[in-house]
């Protein structure tokens, strides 16, 4: 990364500092002067969001853990004082619970990004990798910190979701209750999901790194799927995508802000402002809206270890996508036929969860069948096949021709790179 | 290569190996207080059993009380139910296994193995679904005995499962009676 930077230092301290820690050409390698394709159009700057997010969700997390009591005595009480003495504390409990989702909204755009234009494809299988793993302990943060308010819907979605992990053959008993401490969901479950539940998210900033360093190795993709060739593709990072990306964090703020002040407990479920009860199952439990699909995927199976293993199949089926994808082309505009697809697929992706919401009975338990079974035909037949089946478009020889729409050596391609060469 | 395959192992390799194996068993026994902190403590262990006084249930009642961190359903079923839950061979059940803790492992789900020794009205059940860990509800559900209305298991007024996803039937915890009127749960 340091490697695109041609910083070089002027003052004595910056010297000083450089020939000891070159961090100043790290960050300018990073986030100032590298080279991005010019042709990232708003879909790209999620990454920016994301990363906003993330920043938004640890420093209004800290806060609120200087107010809150993990003890199954004191949780649910300490989350009213939050919202009720704490100075402004309704309103970072209510940023920290709708940024949850906002998290989410942005990580399922993103990686329909990166599925609809091959950002997973050679060579960047590794960033693709590493975004799974960030997704998994994203999931894991999520599903931990819904437990802390100690609620109804906290108590049974923790029974429900351990209680996966009892469908294991021999070993799924004693893992059940090393994660519980018990017998049950109680005080000991609740003081360690808490305690991981502030570990994770330094995790996840941690691989995030890893996912940056990762790309930023290979170079960013683009719409158009091709490798910038020439400089004339490219646009250093900073003012060009700093801005890009502060302009869209601005406007997703707008709509973060929308939900937390005007409607911030939309995507909760009243039942969580019931304390929790040990002996009462509410009537209809569902979990948060973004475990869904996986939800419904779980349910569809009538049985209770195939569910298990086709949900988090679901999931791990997203490692081998560099590897099932056959197409030589990479981005989904230049491919007529993956493009159909891919909406087919998202159009799936949505109807799983709104089957997870329905009860399990009737015709949303063969809906949820069929759905599922396209899920995976989509990863494991329809991709595999496409790649030799699919006759697609002519690319573009570089990112400046499809730009300009033309053969981008004329006169206006020169006017328009010439900001970053003056 | 083949040359090399019959070299003698040096004194060298061998401290390499037993260096090796050493610093792997060290690193295990370290690791295992950090994992084993997670199971069941000992607070947790201690309330393991609880005493219960059942003459109090009259027929056609239940009382849940709290064992482990669940609960435990006890019901005096009415004989309607009793008859109910005889009536049914054991070839139909989905799990035909008792599930009963204070039998062997291989009785059969008769309702005789379900309930109570000497007192076959009375039943003693942990209240857990045993798909995902939901409380199912009392004198509900197709077959009158319990209903999971987290993902719609059915089970019989024997407490064993008759149609939904949960595997088996509901758990009878190991139990005696003490004295007449009580019960040892645990």
């Amino acid at each position: 990364m340091a490697g695109h930077s041609n910083y070089v230092p002027q003052s004595a301290a910056a010297k000083w500092l450089e020939s000891r820690l070159p961090v100043i050409s790290l960050v300018r390698g990073s986030f100032v002067d590298f080279p991005t394709p010019k042709n990232l159009n708003y879909w790209w700057t999620f990454g920016g969001i994301l990363f906003f997010v993330l920043i938004a969700q640890i420093l209004t997390g800290i806060v609120l853990v200087m107010h809150y009591t993990a003890s199954t005595d004191a949780a649910f009480a300490s989350v009213e004082h939050i919202m009720r003495d704490v100075n402004f504390g309704w309103l970072l409990r209510y940023l920290h619970a709708n940024g949850a989702s906002m998290f989410f909204i942005a990580v399922f755009i993103h990686m329909f990004r990166g599925m609809y234009y091959g950002s997973y494809k050679a060579p960047r299988e590794i960033s693709w990798i590493l975004g799974v793993i960030i997704f998994l302990i994203m999931m894991a943060t999520a599903f931990m910190g819904y437990v802390l308010p100690w609620g109804q819907m906290s108590f049974w979605g923790a029974t429900v979701i351990t209680n996966l992990f009892s469908a294991l053959p021999l070993v799924g008993e004693p893992i059940v209750q090393w994660l519980w401490g018990g017998f049950a969901v109680d005080n000991p479950t609740l003081n360690r999901f808490f305690s991981l539940h502030y570990l994770l998210p330094f995790m996840i900033f941690g691989v995030v790194l890893l996912h940056v360093w990762a790309f930023h190795t290979t170079g960013n993709n683009n719409p158009t799927g091709i490798q910038p060739k020439t400089k004339q593709d490219t646009l250093p990072f900073h003012p060009y995508y700093t801005m890009k990306d502060a302009f869209a964090i601005v406007v997703f703020m707008i709509f973060f802000a929308y939900f937390v002040f005007y409607i911030p407990n939309y995507l909760g479920h009243a039942d969580n402002y019931i304390e929790a009860d040990p002996l009462v199952t509410p009537a209809h439990i569902v979990p948060e809206w973004y475990f869904l699909p996986f939800y419904a995927i779980l349910r569809a199976v009538p049985d209770k270890l195939g569910g298990v293993i086709l949900m988090f199949g679901s999931i791990a089926v997203l490692f081998v996508l560099p590897w099932l994808d056959t197409s030589k082309v990479r981005s989904g505009a230049y491919r007529p036929l993956f493009k159909q697809f891919f909406w087919i697929f998202a159009a799936v992706c949505v109807g799983l969860g709104y089957l997870g919401a329905m009860p399990a009975e009737g015709i949303y338990v063969v809906l949820a069948r069929i759905l599922t079974a396209y899920y995976f035909a989509h990863f494991l037949i329809i991709l595999p096949l496409l790649g030799f089946l699919e006759k697609p478009n002519a690319t573009p020889n570089s990112i400046s021709e499809s730009v300009l729409g033309g053969s981008g050596s004329g006169q206006p391609a020169g006017a328009v790179a010439a900001p970053e060469t003056k | 290569m083949a040359q090399q395959d019959t070299v003698e192992p040096t004194r060298r390799d061998f401290l390499y190996i037993a260096t090796g194996a050493m610093g792997a068993v060290g690193a295990g026994a370290l690791a295992w207080p950090f994992i084993h902190q997670m199971n069941p403590d000992a607070s947790a262990l201690a309330l393991a059993s609880i005493e219960v006084d059942v003459s109090a249930v009259e027929e056609g009642q239940s009382i849940s009380v709290m064992w482990r961190g669940k609960p435990v359903f006890i019901r005096n079923r009415t004989e309607k139910e009793v008859v109910e839950a005889n009536a049914v061979p054991v070839d139909d059940l989905p799990d035909p296994m008792a599930r009963n803790a204070n039998l062997g492992a291989d009785a059969v789900a008769t309702d005789e193995n379900r309930g109570v020794e000497g007192n076959e009205a009375l039943i003693v059940m942990v209240g857990v679904c045993t798909h995902l860990g939901c409380i199912p509800l009392g004198q509900a559900g197709e077959f009158g005995g319990w209903f999971c209305p987290c993902h719609g298991s059915h089970y019989d007024t024997a407490g064993r499962i008759r149609r939904g996803p949960a595997p088996e039937n509901l758990l009878i915890p190991p139990f005696e009676f003490i004295s007449d009127d009580v019960i040892r749960i645990g």
